[in-house]
C-alpha cells in the first residue's frame, strides 16, 4: 500500500516537472531542494550561526577573547560574561564567537584541499586508468586503511614540529590554524577520489566523450571541461558533508591539544580545559562550546542530506 | 575465487608496504626519540651521539626503514625510547583492555541499534520513528568527547556532591584484574561509544529494513497470509541483515586499535591511550608497531569481509 502510494506521488511529481516550461538543471536541483523541509531547516540553521559569528564581533572584541583575567576565571555564565569564563578567565561568549569564525574558516578551507586532491587523484586515476590507476588507488587505499584519527595524530605530530605565528590582515594567528588545515585536508580526500573515479569511469565510456576525442580535443580539455562538470554534483555534495566532517576532525584534534593553540579559539580547543576542570563542576566550559559544534554539525549534515536528494535525478519519488 | 583471493592478497601486500613507508616517513621525522635525554644531567652530548649512532638513529632514512621492515616482518617491532620494554610486550599488555572495551561496547551497540532500527522502520514515520531519526541524528553530529565529559560531569562529579552512588571518573587508580572495578570503570566509556556509534548503526538499519519491506516478495509474504511478525523476522530481517554484515565487518579491526579518545578521556589503559600517550613522546617505535597492527587488521578484514559476503548473499559472485 505505501510503496503505491509513493509511485503516484512520483509520477505526480514527474508530470509537474515536465508541464510548464522547461526547467534548468540548476532550477530543478533547487526545486527538489526546497521541499526537502529537513534541508532547508539545515539551510537556515547555518544562515543563523553565520550571522551570530559575524554580528558576534561587533559586541565583543577580538581582544575581550584573549585577554586573561585571573580575577574572573572559572566563574559561571552571569550578566557580565554571558557564557562564563574559562580557567584563565578569557570570557565564554567571545571565545564562542570568534573561535566559530576559526572553526568554520579551517573547515572550508581544509574541505578545499580535500576536494581539490580528491578530484585530481580520482579523476586521474580514471582517465589514464592502467599503472597510474593501479598505484593511485593503492595508495588511496592506504590511506583509508589507518584509522583517521590514528592518521590525524600522525600527520599532525609530523606538520606540527615548528610552529609560528601568522600575520593575516593586521591579526596575529597561531601558525597551528594552517597546520590543522593541511591536516585535516589532506587525511580526508580519499572517500572523494573513489567516488569521483567511479563516476568518471563510467562517464569515460558515454558517447559524448568519443565525440569530444574525435574532435581533437586534449587531455586536459576533456578532463577539465567535460569530466569535472559532470561529476560537479556528487562534488558539491561531498564538499557539504566533507565540511560536517572538517568541523569535527578540527574539534577532536584540538581538544587531543594538536589543533589550534591557544590563545587562538576555536571551539575544539576551549573544550581541552573543560576536560580538566568538568570535575570542579565548570559544566559551562564544556556545554556551550559543544552546543555550537553539534548545532553546525547537524545543521550542515542536514543540508548535505537533503543535496544529495537534490542533485540525484531519479530521487524525485522521496520527496 | 582463487585467481581473486590471490589478485586481492598481492594488492593487499602492496597497500601494506605503502603504509608502512608512510607511517615510518610520518612517525620517524616528526620528533627527536632523543629529546628526553637532553634534560637528563648524567648523560653528556658525546653520550647521546654515540647512543644515537648506536641505535641506528644517524643512518639513512631507507636504510632505517628497511631494518625496521625487516624486524617487522619477523614479528619484531623493535623497543620504546622511554619504557625501554618491547614494543610487542606493550601492546600484549594493552590489548585484552582494549578489547573488554571495544567488544563489551560493539555487543550493546548492535543491541541497541537494531531493537531501534527495527521500531523505526516497523512504525515509519510515527512519533517514536521520528523520535528516533532525530536522536539519531543528533548523536551522528556529536564529537563522543561531548558524551564522554557529560557523562562524567554527571554520574561522576554531580552524582558524589549529592552524596548518591556515583561512578568513577577514571582520574582513579584501579587494579584491571578486579572484575567488579573493571566492570564499574567500564560504565561509562561503554555507554559513550554505544551512545555514538548506536546513532550511525540504527540509521542504517532502519533504511535497510525499510529498502527490504518494499520488496516483491515481502509482498508476497504478506499476501499468502503470514502473520507480520513471520514476515517481518523470516523474511526481511534476514535480508536487511546483509549489508550490515558488512558494516559490522569492516568495524571489527577498528576495536582493535581501541577509541583514542574516549580512553584518554576516562584514562582506559588501552591501545589508543597508548598511542596518543606515546604518540605525543614522538616514540616512534611504538606508535609504528600500533599502526602497523591496526593497519593490517583493516586490510586483511576488508578482504574476509568481502568474501564472508559472497556466502550470505549468493547473488554476489566474485571475479
Amino acid at each position: 500500500m505505501s510503496s503505491e502510494t509513493s509511485t503516484s506521488h512520483g509520477i505526480a511529481a514527474l508530470k509537474a516537472e515536465s508541464t510548464g516550461s522547461a526547467l534548468t538543471p540548476g532550477q530543478l536541483v533547487w526545486r527538489r531542494f526546497r521541499k526537502h523541509h529537513m534541508a532547508l531547516g539545515g539551510g537556515i540553521g547555518i544562515t543563523l550561526l553565520l550571522l551570530f559569528i559575524i554580528i558576534g564581533t561587533i559586541f565583543t572584541p577580538l581582544e575581550k577573547a584573549n585577554s586573561v583575567d585571573l580575577k574572573a576565571r572559572l566563574s559561571p555564565p552571569s550578566g557580565e560574561h554571558w557564557l562564563g569564563t574559562d580557567s584563565t578567565g578569557r570570557d565564554g561568549f567571545s571565545r564562542v564567537v570568534y573561535g566559530g569564525q576559526i572553526s568554520l574558516i579551517v573547515g572550508m578551507l581544509a574541505v578545499i584541499i580535500e576536494i581539490s586532491v580528491g578530484t585530481l587523484i580520482g579523476g586521474v586515476a580514471a582517465y589514464y586508468s592502467g599503472w597510474v590507476d593501479a598505484i593511485l588507488m593503492r595508495f588511496t587505499e592506504a590511506m583509508l586503511s589507518i584509522p583517521s584519527l590514528f592518521l590525524l595524530i600522525v600527520l599532525g605530530k609530523y606538520l606540527g614540529k615548528d610552529i609560528q605565528t601568522i600575520e593575516v590582515f593586521g591579526l596575529s594567528f597561531s601558525g597551528s590554524v594552517g597546520i590543522v588545515i593541511l591536516v585535516i585536508g589532506l587525511t580526508s580526500w580519499m572517500y572523494l577520489a573513489r567516488i569521483v573515479r567511479a563516476n568518471v569511469l563510467s562517464l569515460k565510456e558515454m558517447d559524448y566523450i568519443s565525440a569530444a576525442k574525435s574532435l581533437g580535443a586534449s587531455n586536459s580539455r576533456i578532463f577539465f571541461s567535460h569530466l569535472v562538470p559532470n561529476t560537479l554534483g556528487i562534488i558539491i555534495v561531498s564538499a557539504t558533508l566533507g565540511l560536517a566532517g572538517a568541523i569535527l576532525s578540527e574539534a577532536y584534534v584540538s581538544f587531543l591539544g594538536l589543533g589550534v593553540q591557544p590563545p587562538t579559539a576555536s571551539w575544539g580547543n576551549m573544550l581541552t580545559s573543560a576536560q580538566s576542570f568538568i570535575q570542579r563542576g565548570a559544566w559551562w566550559m564544556w556545554v556551550f562550546p559543544s552546543m555550537f559544534i553539534i548545532f553546525t554539525i547537524l545543521a550542515i549534515n542536514l543540508m548535505g542530506d537533503g543535496m544529495r536528494d537534490a542533485f540525484d535525478p531519479h530521487s524525485s519519488r522521496h520527496m | 575465487m582463487w585467481t581473486y583471493l590471490a589478485r586481492r592478497l598481492i594488492q593487499a601486500i602492496f597497500t601494506l608496504l605503502i603504509i608502512t613507508v608512510l607511517c615510518f616517513i610520518l612517525t620517524r621525522l616528526s620528533a627527536d626519540p632523543m629529546a628526553q635525554y637532553a634534560t637528563n644531567p648524567n648523560m653528556s652530548v658525546a653520550d647521546r651521539a654515540a647512543l644515537r649512532a648506536r641505535l641506528g638513529l644517524d643512518d639513512p632514512l631507507p636504510v632505517q626503514y628497511f631494518r625496521w621492515l625487516g624486524m617487522a616482518v619477523q614479528g619484531e617491532l623493535g623497543r620504546s625510547f622511554f619504557s625501554k620494554q618491547p614494543v610487542a610486550t606493550m601492546i600484549a599488555q594493552r590489548l585484552p583492555l582494549t578489547l573488554v572495551l571495544m567488544v563489551t561496547a560493539e555487543i550493546c551497540t548492535l543491541t541497541v541499534a537494531l531493537t531501534l532500527g527495527i521500531i523505526s522502520a516497523v512504525k515509519q514515520y510515527s512519533f517514536l520513528d521520528n523520535l528516533i531519526t532525530a536522536f539519531s541524528f543528533i548523536g551522528y553530529s556529536m564529537p563522543i568527547f561531548f558524551i564522554a565529559l557529560g557523562l562524567i560531569l554527571i554520574f561522576a562529579v554531580k552524582f558524589k556532591q549529592m552524596g548518591w552512588p556515583y561512578m568513577p571518573t577514571g582520574a582513579d587508580i584501579w587494579d584491571p584484574k578486579n572484575l567488579g572495578e573493571l566492570a564499574r570503570h567500564m560504565v561509562l566509556p561503554v555507554s559513550a561509544l554505544v551512545i555514538i556509534t548506536t546513532a550511525n548503526y540504527s540509521r542504517f538499519v532502519r533504511s535497510s529494513i525499510l529498502e527490504v519491506l518494499g520488496m516483491d516478495y515481502v509482498r508476497t509474504a504478506r499476501a499468502k497470509g503470514l502473520t507480520e511478525r513471520a514476515v517481518l523476522y523470516k523474511h526481511a530481517l534476514r535480508n536487511a541483515a546483509l549489508p550490515f554484515v558488512t558494516i559490522v565487518g569492516l568495524d571489527i579491526p577498528y576495536l582493535l586499535g581501541g577509541a583514542l579518545v574516549t580512553e584518554s578521556v576516562f584514562a582506559w589503559p588501552g591501545m589508543g591511550r597508548l598511542f596518543w600517550e606515546y604518540a605525543q613522546r614522538g616514540d616512534f617505535p611504538v606508535v609504528l608497531g600500533v599502526l602497523l597492527i591496526v593497519s593490517s587488521a583493516v586490510v586483511f578484514f576488508t578482504i574476509i569481509t568481502d568474501i564472508v559476503y559472497t556466502f550470505v548473499d549468493p547473488r554476489i559472485r566474485l571475479s
